[in-house]
């Protein structure tokens, strides 16, 4: 009776806007960064929208060439670090604490200004598109020289990228440093869900890259304003030392968008395959290893500046090695579903399409290692379809699954299959749509980022562009399904899924404020079919 | 008796069907493959890429087999139980050891086919292309020949006022001539922003960068009109650089080379007018 006395008043917080902006809780704040990321997911979809509508027959029908370029830019800039990056941080903040059985994230407050610097960052980055000289329109790699032609908008940019970095660096420091010291008792490194292993890798390269962007943007602004020649030829400077710097950041950075997908993924096959993860510790060093090869491979997206041979030969030979540890985890989740006993609830469905899909990424990834043919594929349509498939199919169908997922635990609701499963079949055959024609034009010789094209191209566009918005209208299903669970529902068990493992399946639903008030007991051995710990923990009130 | 005729009369359409459909889908994709292009070295990257994709439909097949085989019958719904085990020493190892041979069975031959693309020594002849916004200029540095090339399409066209060509987009007023047959060096650099110097047919794609000169090769095959674009983004026009190679036989090209030289001053004079007027 005194323990719930004690929870009562912990559960004192100011109410309406001022809850949301005073919060120091895991839970608020990772609804935050959801809801955030949702918002900029469908700002960022429009923008891909007013592409693909331009992009519909060949001429001028619709945009500026300079507003397409923009549009390019900034839908890039929105999905990687507005919609992609803060679900992710989003779904650690809701998870962790509950996977690893501890109260709370290890820095609440920081936790709080990592999320409201995003706000801010992005109205100054949104706004600069209706500056004079209008958004950033050199491609969201920001390469100089072409960056420093952009107009007004060119520093709002940069010091939005700084406050994008900060929040992100912030929000990684949080989950080193709750995953390192909030463990409950038993809970060992080698114990923990992959959700958190690849989030606590993530962490890291967060950390260790995010710095470098911030140099190399800093550098465009001194060259900018302040006289200097970092990139400039003319004044013995060096263009590709942007290249070089951008992607040594660039790279690690697809994997800090892929890694915890890995984890989600890794989290939900099990559950419905009814069979434990296989191969759990070859999918912690398979994940340690693509992060390990992540900063040896960066010049494979500059083969055409023109690197000396060896330079070539290393950087082929380093990316192809990245399908080792890859192929390892698909192999894993393979074995996991094979003699298991699977049902197909949306959770699942989106993450056999992750697997699927994020494989056949993976396959024109390996294509684009080969340096010879990368010349032909470089700067096509074809790159277009590759890093699409992985990062719709892949990280996008991942926070989309995770979210089915975890939602009857956030909500207390289970949410509406049939609709679930219907937003399901319709992202993945409109993904597809969008993206598969792409390969094609890209083979034929388009190049990405231009507002026109030559006639041959027409057909296999049309389709893209019918998917892309097939694709879009079919997410506000999505959002219907989400705040329809959010308002009501069938009651969720506090299990949720029948083969669900881990601690926060322990917790009732909704998951309450605190989640382990007292740590829960994993001291021995995990096992995954007798649930030992986890009635254990049950005891705890 | 009667319903599975049907069934089986119905099913066997179907299928005629399908596989129709597929042979028309795979007939029609076919421009939409990677050109085999002209020259020696653009065919050795063609088969490159064919090798990779053919090796990853191979291991693509076998995965989803199993992934299907396994969804199909591994359902509760069909009261399968699930199994318990969770590692296989032999298994993991297998496939992390395979997967290394089938990619040194692709780096071998991409290795060479790469050492063979930077090898620009013993060429017989050199142009100089250098990238502005939104042109190329081309310089015979041998031949005493420099001109630029600039998009031919009207914005007429562009605008939607006009049909469009078959060659929209792809047209330039002046093309870069090239002799079939001889090894020619091509020199890339830029004047303002980055370009890319992009021809799919001579598998040539190198970006053309302020301050650097870069260097690749290209021996034609077969005389003809080959067109590209820039391929880096380079601005407001970047989609309207074309790049327009026609490759002539070497006596034609000497004939052409000297013709250009008797309406040099000519053409030096309408190079200039145009920058002037950009």
């Amino acid at each position: 009776m005194s323990t719930v006395a004690v929870e009562e008043h912990h559960e004192e917080h100011p109410s309406g806007i001022m809850r949301w902006i005073t919060t120091t809780n895991h839970k608020d704040i990772g609804t935050l960064y959801l809801w955030f990321s949702f918002i900029m997911f469908f700002i960022g979809g429009l923008m891909a929208l007013i592409i693909r509508t331009e992009l519909f027959q060949p001429g001028l029908q619709f945009v500026d060439p300079q507003f397409f370029n923009s549009m390019t830019t900034m839908h890039a800039i929105v999905m990687i670090f507005g919609v992609v990056m803060p679900a992710f941080t989003g779904l650690a903040n809701w998870l962790i604490p509950m996977m690893i059985g501890g109260t709370d994230m290890a820095l609440p407050r920081l936790n709080n200004w990592s999320f409201w610097i995003l706000p801010f960052a992005f109205t100054m980055m949104l706004s600069t598109l209706f500056m004079d000289g209008g958004g950033p329109a050199g491609g969201w790699t920001l390469y100089p020289p072409l960056t420093l032609q952009t107009g007004n908008a060119l520093p709002f940019v940069i010091f939005s990228i700084h406050f994008m970095g900060m929040s992100s660096i912030m929000g990684a420091i949080n989950v080193i440093a709750t995953i390192l010291n909030m463990r409950a008792p038993g809970m060992t490194l080698m114990k923990m869900p992959l959700f958190v292993w690849t989030w606590l890798i993530t962490a890291y390269l967060l950390i260790a890259v995010m710095p470098v962007l911030a140099g190399g943007v800093t550098m465009l602004l001194t060259d900018k304003f302040f006289g200097t020649s970092f990139f400039n030829a003319a004044g013995g400077g060096d263009p590709v030392l942007f290249q070089h710097i951008f992607w040594f950041f660039g790279h690690p950075e697809v994997y800090i968008l892929i890694l915890p997908s890995f984890g989600v993924v890794s989290s939900i096959i099990p559950t419905f395959a009814r069979k434990p993860l296989f191969g759990y510790s070859s999918m912690v060093y398979a994940t340690a290893s693509i992060a390990f090869l992540s900063f040896i491979v960066w010049a494979h997206h500059m083969f055409t500046v023109g690197m000396p041979l060896a330079g070539e030969l290393f950087f082929m030979f380093a990316t192809m090695l990245i399908a080792v540890p890859t192929g390892v985890k698909v192999f894993n989740w393979v074995s996991t579903m094979w003699k298991g006993a699977m049902t197909f609830e949306t959770p699942m469905l989106f993450a056999i399409g992750f697997i699927i899909l994020f494989t056949i990424g993976g396959f024109s990834g390996l294509m684009l290692a080969i340096t010879p043919a990368d010349f032909q594929y470089h700067d096509t349509y074809f790159v277009v379809a590759h890093f699409h498939y992985v990062l719709v199919p892949g990280s996008i169908f991942a926070i989309i699954a995770a979210v089915y997922y975890w939602l009857p635990k956030w909500t207390g609701h289970m949410y509406n299959e049939k609709l679930g499963k219907t937003h399901f079949w319709l992202s993945t055959i409109f993904v597809n749509v969008t993206f598969f024609p792409m390969h094609f034009v890209g083979l034929a010789g388009m190049p990405r980022r231009i507002p026109d094209y030559a006639l041959q191209f027409s057909d296999y566009n049309q389709i893209a562009t019918i998917g892309a918005f097939g694709f879009g209208f079919a997410q506000l299903l999505f959002l219907w399904l989400v705040v329809q669970t959010i308002r009501g529902g069938a009651k969720a068990t506090d299990r949720v899924w029948e083969g669900a493992e881990g601690l926060e399946w322990t917790l009732p639903s909704p998951a309450p404020y605190h989640s382990f008030t007292t740590p829960p007991n994993v001291i021995g051995e995990w096992n995954w079919f007798t649930h030992e710990h986890i009635e254990t923990t049950k005891t705890r009130s | 008796m009667k319903q599975t005729k049907w069934f089986k009369l119905i099913s066997q359409y179907l299928s005629a069907a399908l596989i129709f459909s597929i042979s028309q889908l795979v007939w029609s994709i076919q421009p939409y493959n990677m050109t085999e292009g002209v020259t020696d070295i653009s065919h050795r990257v063609f088969n490159l890429h064919m090798l990779t994709f053919y090796i990853c439909c191979v291991i693509g097949v076998i995965v989803f087999a199993v992934m299907f085989y396994s969804i199909i019958k591994h359902r509760k719904s069909k009261g399968h139980k699930p199994a318990q085990f969770h590692e296989s020493v032999s298994l993991e190892f297998l496939w992390t050891a395979a997967p290394f041979v089938i990619l040194i069975v692709i780096a071998i031959p991409a290795a060479q086919v790469l050492i063979a693309m930077e090898d620009t020594s013993k060429a017989e002849m050199t142009v100089k292309v250098t990238g502005y916004q939104w042109m190329w200029r081309y310089e015979y540095i041998d031949h005493n020949v420099d001109f630029y090339s600039v998009l031919k399409t009207s914005r007429d066209e562009i605008h939607n006022n006009k049909g469009k060509n078959p060659n929209y987009l792809l047209e330039v007023d002046n093309e870069l001539v090239l002799p079939t047959d001889r090894k020619v060096r091509i020199l890339i650099t830029s004047n303002d922003v980055l370009h890319a110097w992009w021809v799919p047919d001579l598998a040539i794609k190198k970006d053309a960068i302020p301050g650097y000169i870069n260097q690749v090769w290209t021996k034609i095959n077969t005389p003809g009109v080959y067109r590209g674009q820039c391929a880096e983004l380079c601005g407001r026009d970047h989609g309207f650089m074309p790049v327009v190679v026609r490759a002539i036989e070497p006596e034609e090209f000497d004939q052409w080379v000297a013709d250009q030289n008797t309406n040099k001053s000519f053409a030096a004079i309408q190079n200039e007018k145009k920058i002037l007027a950009y």
